[in-house]
């Protein structure tokens, strides 16, 4: 660790971590209770559980980021962050609007009040102090990062991730328009929900994935910034116009309909482009960086999120198709590999590379760490396969044939158990890599003697 | 860390210009291809609905604006030669004839509301607004392009400006016929 602000990053790393296991927990619930519909449902409701895992996914990830921004931008500005003190403020502020959120989802408080009860709408249903609170927290975060960039050294890593950090915080102040027409609702609430995972989290997941391949590959600078930059073009070309693809059948305009078709259809190019990026840079570069788990996670990074975003993706853009899968569990699938291959691996990438530096345990094998990878990449791909066939019979049964959805739930409850056994597997991968992160060992794996020494 | 140098780095011009360029010619590529197969769910309505576009109008816009082309070309010439006034007044005359373009463009549109016709009339006229629509706006940004290298002229500038000119004249050139012309 080159400058002691790095340590932020530990701080917001841990909180992650909790709120991870938060999260799959959660999920996990969510799967028994696909199986065994009424189990806690005066307790906890579904739409509460789901909305606790939906939730905290994305805090954790945010909070991943953040941790990854305070621990990058010293070292690519070459200068301390700004002030230490904000940053802890905003993780503080950051953690009491989760609290907040948790408490009034699960006792269900203040129902209906303005400022303090639940708003109702999917993904941003936080409570509006807590938005308020997201909104501070964000923009402390900002003038932190921004003033230690502005007075160092600007890369194109920092400036990309700079550009995505702001292009998040300000698409989230739409979370406080809420028109009464619900068409016109959706409209601006797709401005956060799409133009977040595929616009500006994609910038994010870009420049943290080049830092990564940075350091762990010694490619040179230069090549790695070529390639980021075509990526993020290909990303805003493709994605923000691809937001059409929400808005097929909503109550917009028919052509809607193709421009979400077409410009979507290549939101596939920066996955695939990422993907490419990873790999040739592992076979151009020849540094033999002891971190195997960060790459590992890298490569899974780049290939589960071309697999996730862009060809399940693309399986139900198309306006033909997504006539009949709309909310199926289709989408399901698409939605839980996505996240898992573009920005869980991402952040587990990052965190498992900067751990070991921020602990002062390099050089580091991580072989439990990579275990947990194995782990929880095979549930999520089996989970998302049982879903695409769930989906696949759901689609015909109810959408062709128009039976009744809870007589078609009934008949794809094979798929369901099969998903809560690879759910249950990722839940082991995540307690694993938690307590490989967590836990000091040593477990330093000396080079056998077939191998190449090192240069 | 490789020694020989990347093919990418033969290509003339801006790369991020290319990756532009050919991200665009996908986008109108499938835009005209889409356009082509649902003419074919039907074709008499297809038919009927081009009868109502000006074809003279936009036969004199492609000439408009491959004589634009043609000056922007000239210009990145001229001030290779070091013949800087010149090559400014083309790139001026370049986005002026864009202009051209778009009076044209918006006299047309302009008809078509005066009929009531709009993009929600058929398919025919929602693949017509959204594939001359778009380049109308590409054509607003070449504008802005050109004037912008026209100020700050160094050759680079100018062949990346040109660049984007060219793509979006060539685009045009592929949607007139198709548009307008097919029967």
């Amino acid at each position: 660790m080159k400058y002691k602000s790095q340590k932020i990053a530990l701080v917001y790393f841990a909180v992650a971590m909790g709120l991870f296991a938060i999260q799959v927990l959660g999920g996990l619930l969510a799967g028994w209770i696909y199986v065994s519909p009424n189990f806690v449902s005066e307790l906890l409701p579904f739409n509460i559980v789901r909305m606790l895992h939906t939730n905290s996914l994305i805090v954790w990830l945010l909070l991943g980021f953040f941790g990854a921004a305070y621990f990058l931008i010293p070292e690519e500005s070459e200068r301390e962050i700004h002030s230490e003190k904000l940053a802890y403020l905003q993780l503080a502020i950051l953690v009491l609007g989760t609290l907040g959120v948790v408490v009034t989802y699960v006792f269900n408080l203040f129902e209906g009040h303005w400022l303090l009860g639940k708003e109702g709408r999917e993904f941003i249903e936080q409570p509006k102090w807590v938005k308020a609170g997201i909104v501070v927290a964000a923009l402390i975060f900002l003038y932190n990062v921004s003033m230690t960039v502005l007075q160092g050294k600007k890369t194109a890593i920092t400036n990309i991730l700079l550009l995505g950090l702001w292009g998040l915080a300000l698409l989230f102040l739409f979370a406080f328009y809420n028109p009464h027409n619900l068409a016109l609702d959706k409209m601006y609430w797709w401005y956060i929900v799409h133009l977040w995972v595929e616009g500006t989290w994609e910038l994010v997941m870009a420049s943290i994935l080049a830092y990564l391949m940075l350091k762990l590959t010694g490619v040179d600078r230069e090549v790695v910034e070529k390639w980021l930059y075509v990526i993020v073009a290909a990303a805003l070309f493709s994605g923000i116009l691809g937001t059409g693809h929400h808005y097929y059948y909503i109550g917009t305009p028919g052509y809607w309909q193709w421009i979400g078709s077409i410009f979507s259809s290549l939101e596939v190019v920066p996955f695939f482009a990422m993907m490419a990026f990873a790999f040739v840079m592992v076979w151009k570069g020849r540094r033999d960086h002891p971190n195997k788990a960060a790459l590992l996670w890298s490569l899974g990074c780049g290939t589960l999120a071309f697999f996730g975003a862009g060809v399940w993706g693309f399986l139900h853009t198309l306006h033909g198709v997504n006539y009949y899968t709309h909310g199926t569990q289709i989408t399901a699938a698409h939605g839980h590999l996505a996240f898992y291959g573009a920005y869980v691996c991402l952040n587990l990438a990052i965190i498992s590379y900067a751990l070991p530096v921020l602990r002062n345990r390099d050089p580091y094998n991580q072989v439990l760490n990579m275990v947990s990878f194995w782990m929880m990449t095979s549930g999520m791909v089996f989970m998302t396969f049982v879903l695409t066939f769930a989906g696949t019979v759901q689609t015909h049964m109810q959408r062709v044939l128009g039976e009744y959805f809870m007589d078609v739930q009934d008949s794809v409850a094979i798929f369901y158990w099969m998903r809560f056994g690879a759910g249950a597997v990722v839940v082991l991968g995540a307690i694993l890599f938690i307590y490989a992160m967590a836990v000091p060992r040593k477990e330093i794996i000396e080079a056998g003697s077939a191998e190449t020494p090192a240069e | 860390m490789s020694t020989q140098p990347s093919l990418l780095d033969e290509v003339p011009g801006e790369l991020m210009m290319w990756v532009l360029i050919v991200s665009e010619l996908l986008v109108f590529g499938a835009g005209l291809a889409v356009f082509l197969s649902v003419r074919l769910t039907d074709p008499t309505m297809f038919a009927e609905s081009q009868d109502y576009l000006h074809r003279t109008g936009a036969a004199l816009n492609t000439i408009v604006l491959v004589t634009s082309g043609f000056l922007a070309a000239r210009a990145l010439h001229w001030r290779e030669t070091a013949d800087r006034f010149k090559a400014r007044v083309a790139l001026i005359a370049a986005a002026a004839l864009g202009a051209v373009f778009l009076v044209i463009k918006g006299m047309e549109y302009a008809d078509k509301a005066a009929q009531g016709i709009g993009p929600e009339t058929n398919a025919f006229f929602t693949f017509y607004y959204l594939l001359t629509g778009f380049h109308a706006a590409h054509v607003v940004a070449g504008i802005v392009i050109l004037m912008l290298v026209a100020w700050k002229d160094e050759p680079r500038n100018i062949e990346t400006g040109a660049q984007f000119w060219h793509m979006v004249d060539l685009v045009w050139v592929l949607l007139f016929p198709v548009v307008y012309l097919l029967g």
